[in-house]
């Protein structure tokens, strides 16, 4: 399937992944993200059962301390 | 738009600003001197001599709370702006009473994963007001690294890679760039539909 990841076009194998499965798939290494798909936020307790599909506009951001 | 007009829309506003720290505190001056109607700012710390390399403190404030000096120090700089000042720690089941009022919200932490709970939150519960997050800004140079992009209603400002360490110290040039551009943002947000 193909998404948007971050503003990129990226091929996932499958019809659908899973926020953590994508995340692995990526090596997306960060504790700490806000993941939205569609523009919806994904909150981190659903990163299991959230899933991405073929066509979503998926925004992965890292958060980095400093302030 | 003239100067008196400018004025006028943004003492009608109301701006949270969540953590009174480097960003925060200035942040929440640059708003101040334009005139925004009403800063909501909250923060549990007290300031320590270490935050004066880049907080909107003085020295003679040290050991008092931040919400209290940040309130003062803009009212000698602005009276006329309203400032709300909340001394507590921001969690989930506080956010949203808060900042609830507001037409935009500065997330103005220090730690990632403070600023993840708080981005969650606010995200989760009012996706409807405009976020506008600070993301990289240790260390010094690197001025052309500096940017600012939209996601939805997340507005992000900073270099999203140089994170604090003990080599990489958060210090006053980058962070009150960053600062800066957090409250230019928030002034391209309040004055778009004007």
């Amino acid at each position: 399937m193909k998404i948007l990841l971050n503003n990129n076009p990226e091929e996932i194998p499958g019809d659908s992944i899973s926020v953590n499965a994508l995340l692995k798939f990526k090596n997306f290494t960060f504790k700490m993200l806000i993941i939205k798909i569609n523009g919806s936020l994904v909150k981190k307790s659903d990163y299991e059962s959230a899933l991405v599909r073929d066509g979503d506009d998926v925004h992965v951001l890292h958060l980095i301390s400093g302030g | 738009m003239k100067a008196e007009e400018i004025t006028k829309i943004l003492s009608r506003k109301t701006v949270g600003i969540a953590g009174c720290g480097g960003l925060g505190s200035n942040c929440a001056v640059a708003l101040a001197r334009v005139g925004i109607g009403t800063l909501i700012i909250a923060d549990f710390d007290v300031i320590t001599v270490g935050n004066l390399n880049r907080q909107y403190y003085f020295f003679d404030q040290v050991g008092r709370k931040k919400v209290t000096s940040l309130k003062e120090n803009i009212a000698r700089i602005n009276p006329d702006v309203n400032v709300i000042a909340c001394d507590l720690r921001l969690i989930p089941e506080n956010i949203p009473s808060i900042f609830g009022g507001c037409d935009v919200i500065v997330e103005a932490f220090d730690l990632a994963g403070q600023k993840e709970m708080f981005l969650e939150s606010v995200l989760g519960a009012m996706p409807s007001i405009p976020v506008v997050a600070g993301l990289g800004m240790a260390g010094w140079g690197m001025n052309d690294t500096i940017h600012c992009r939209q996601v939805d209603n997340l507005f992000i400002c900073g270099d999203e890679i140089s994170e604090i360490s003990p080599e990489m110290p958060p210090i006053a040039p980058r962070v009150g760039m960053v600062a800066n551009m957090q409250a230019n943002v928030v002034l391209e947000i309040l004055l778009k539909n004007e």
